[in-house]
């Protein structure tokens, strides 16, 4: 496959910094003062000029969040965090309706273009009057919506989307476009007390991408979200629902970055999936937030609540997810499996060099009978990096003929990280069947002699051997982000040998 | 040319190799022979550079440039294969991204151009029919599942794509049935010409019938205690490695001399 190439490429045109996302911008923003109560949560609610069920429903999620406690069940260490000394708002300026890229606010194409959006997209991001309309030829569009810090920017391909009834825009837009849609299913997934990181998220998210797929309907293109935190002391907390309707299909990305900096910041997103009868939903993430440095100082903390329900039969919804950045990451995207033959999948790469702390994995909810889940781990530890896989998989009284097959496979590199697997399940039914397989391996002196025999550097072969290690999980991404995640795979692994 | 002087080396601060002298000119094809723990792994462990092994005096150059100061992958790139004894698994890989990759790597230092995915499954698929090797081991996992004579097949195609000026052979004909001696070694016969030198490392005469080598050395205690043309080989196998070891001072015996052989 080239892609390898590519992948040793990458690593070599990487010179000065490990991180190269780790640029800020320099933009006008709008800051809501600092720390969090109630006058926080109606700011933001007034900015956004939402209905008043909207702001209810925020207070009472805020109301349940004061009640609850930090979780402190996760494998991870960290100092308390002070919530107040945080911005729960932060906003680049508006300019509306700009005539050509010449008036858009060069620091934010700047932006647009370090993180290797296209120029095409890049336009329309920006809200180019005029571009969109037709996809760029030669190659496979894909939508973008871009949320940069606290706010939607732009999204793109819109008209287009629309000719087919796809909804594709801000959650703010779609508060005000289409408030039913989003008054139905926002929290139906995911309550606002579900947990502390969720209740915190739901009192005040800022913004994040809507998705609704009408029935029968194929999304003819990628949807993608790019997610940047760029404000000093900011908190990131969107929140995205995605839709889809009985027999629809739509396949979704997110991307993520973050200036390099001395503190951790905040990320709590929630999202929450719907997949109606013969709906499937593909929800694939390249988490790449800034790390922290090799000593552990900064970097993100992703604390985030991600859930599907298949509610509908035969309904199917997958997550694959390639985490690579972050300080501390604690995720567990989790399938709530109630219509008969609905199917769960997740498959996950989670790396963690230098002081990286990962506690993620999944929870399979069988409900309805002969639903089916699968589970692919793969955790890629190096230098002081902890790795833990936590998952539950329950079995209901009523998931008659019920099946899961979970594979978690550990990768240590040097001896001085950790690899820790942490699998529950529960079944209450006789005729389900659930097999679970695990394993810990190390990257071995031979294997890396072999590849160095035959010409390849030490980074080189630790790349490959990386790859090949997560390759049933790098094959569930969508082409072009394949080639991105192994990329993300080698450059996050530099100098954890030798 | 290999030319190797006074060469000795360690392992954990034990005398492994104890003054090896050597030269393998261009073209040409030598065997080396010797019983278990003489040194032979050793010596082609340090002369293709793995971690571990510690050289504690003299030379080796490969066609004049000084091999031992060079990282593994900066030899490769020189002109110098290891076919290994074990072939490693690497799980995950596939057979061709591996192969492709490791091409490009060493044509890269060697200041060629990369091939493309096209080229190379057409220079991939020559070389596979040559060693009658099925294409789909492209597909499979580098060495993953592969029978023994599989994975020696796959050395030498590695070897055969690589197009090196000096391979180390070792003990290629370990674990081979009698056809996959025979395939393998007309892998290696085929490459034989002014621009191709090999050095054969092996147990038994039985591979020297098939590649005919145009010396043959006696590895012994970590020295070469003997050298000759390919009738050396047939004359251990007649009456093996101890009527060397009889014939020699006693500092050469293989035991260092300390106790009676």
């Amino acid at each position: 496959m080239p892609a390898v190439n590519e992948t040793i490429e990458a690593v070599q045109s990487v010179t000065e910094s490990t991180y190269k996302w780790g640029f800020e911008t320099d933009i006008e923003m709008e800051f809501a003062p600092k720390g969090l109560n109630e006058d926080i949560v109606r700011f933001i609610s007034a900015k956004k000029n939402e209905p008043a069920w909207l702001l209810e429903w925020r207070l009472r999620a805020f109301a349940l969040w004061k009640t609850m406690e930090t979780p402190l069940w996760a494998a991870v260490k960290h100092p308390p965090i002070d919530f107040q000394d945080s911005y729960y708002y932060a906003a680049p300026k508006e300019k509306v309706g700009p005539k050509s890229l010449d008036e858009v606010d060069p620091e934010l194409l700047k932006t647009y273009a370090k993180l290797g959006i296209p120029l095409r997209e890049q336009e329309i991001l920006a809200g180019v009057e005029g571009a969109g309309s037709t996809p760029a030829e030669g190659r496979m569009p894909i939508a973008i919506d871009a949320v940069f810090d606290s706010v939607s920017v732009a999204t793109s391909y819109k008209e287009r989307l629309g000719k087919e009834g796809i909804i594709f825009c801000s959650i703010s837009e779609a508060v005000q476009e289409h408030p039913d849609l989003v008054k139905k299913y926002l929290g139906s997934v995911v309550p606002q007390g579900d947990n502390f990181y969720a209740a915190l998220n739901s009192a005040v998210f800022t913004d994040g991408s809507f998705v609704y797929i009408p029935k029968g309907v194929r999304c003819p293109m990628e949807l993608s979200t790019y997610f940047r935190i760029n404000a000093k002391s900011t908190g990131q907390f969107e929140r995205t629902l995605i839709i889809a309707d009985a027999g629809s299909h739509v396949s979704y990305l997110e991307g993520c970055t973050a200036p390099m900096r001395d503190e951790n910041q905040l990320h709590a997103a929630v999202v929450e999936l719907v997949a109606m009868d013969d709906a499937t939903i593909k929800y694939s993430t390249v988490q790449n937030w800034y790390p922290g440095d090799a000593e552990g100082k900064g970097g993100i903390y992703n604390f985030v609540t991600k859930r599907g329900a298949c509610r509908g039969a035969r309904s199917k919804i997958s997550w694959t997810q390639v985490e690579t950045g972050s300080a501390i990451t604690w995720k567990y995207p989790s399938c709530i499996l109630q219509g008969e033959d609905s199917v769960g999948e997740f498959y996950s790469v989670a790396i963690t060099n230098n002081y990286q702390q990962a506690d993620t994995g999944t929870k399979m909810f069988h409900i309805g009978p002969r639903t089916k889940s699968t589970i692919v781990s793969k955790g890629i530890s190096a230098g002081h990096g902890q790795n833990t896989y936590r998952g539950l998989v329950r079995i209901g009284a009523k998931a008659t003929g019920a099946r899961n097959f979970t594979q978690c496979d550990s990768l240590l590199i040097g001896d001085l990280c950790g690899a820790h697997t942490v699998p529950y399940i529960e079944n209450r039914c006789m005729s389900a069947k659930v097999e679970h397989e695990a394993t810990t391996s190390r990257i071995a002196e031979d294997q890396l002699f072999y590849c160095r025999q035959r010409g390849l550097t030490q980074e080189e072969a630790v790349g490959l051997i990386v790859n090949g290690f997560c390759r049933e999980v790098l094959k569930e991404l969508p082409m072009e982000f394949a080639v991105e995640a192994q990329k993300l795979l080698q450059i996050s692994l530099e100098g954890s040998v030798g | 040319m290999l030319r190797i002087e006074g060469l000795s080396a360690e392992i954990d601060g034990k005398e492994i190799l104890k003054g090896i002298d050597l030269e393998v000119p261009t073209g040409e094809v030598h065997a080396i022979m010797g019983p278990n723990g003489s040194g032979k792994s050793t010596l082609s462990y340090v002369l293709s550079g793995r971690e571990g092994y510690e050289v504690t005096g003299g030379t080796a150059t490969l066609n004049g440039v000084d091999i031992l100061a060079m990282e593994p992958e900066e030899r490769a790139a020189a002109g110098l294969f290891l076919a290994f004894q074990y072939p490693v698994e690497l799980p995950g890989v596939g057979n061709a991204t591996f192969l492709r990759t490791a091409l490009n790597a060493v044509r890269k230092g060697r200041g060629e151009s990369e091939l493309d995915a096209m080229q190379f499954l057409k220079v991939a698929r020559q070389r596979m029919k040559a060693l009658s090797m099925p294409e789909d081991m492209l597909k499979r996992g580098v060495n993953v599942g592969f029978s023994g004579g599989e994975k020696k097949r796959n050395e030498i195609l590695q070897m055969a794509m690589l197009e090196p000026s000096m391979a180390i052979l070792d003990e290629t004909d370990s674990g081979l049935d009698i056809d996959a001696l025979k395939i393998v070694s007309d892998g290696v016969n085929a490459m034989r010409g002014p621009g191709f030198s090999a050095l054969v490392i092996t147990h038994y005469q039985r591979l020297l019938d098939y590649i005919v080598p145009d010396r043959v050395h006696v590895l012994m205690g970590g020295r070469i205690v003997k050298s000759g043309g390919p009738e050396l080989a047939h004359e251990l196998e007649a009456q093996g490695y101890g009527a060397i070891q009889e014939g020699l001072p006693s500092k050469h015996r293989f035991d260092g001399g300390e106790a009676a052989a």
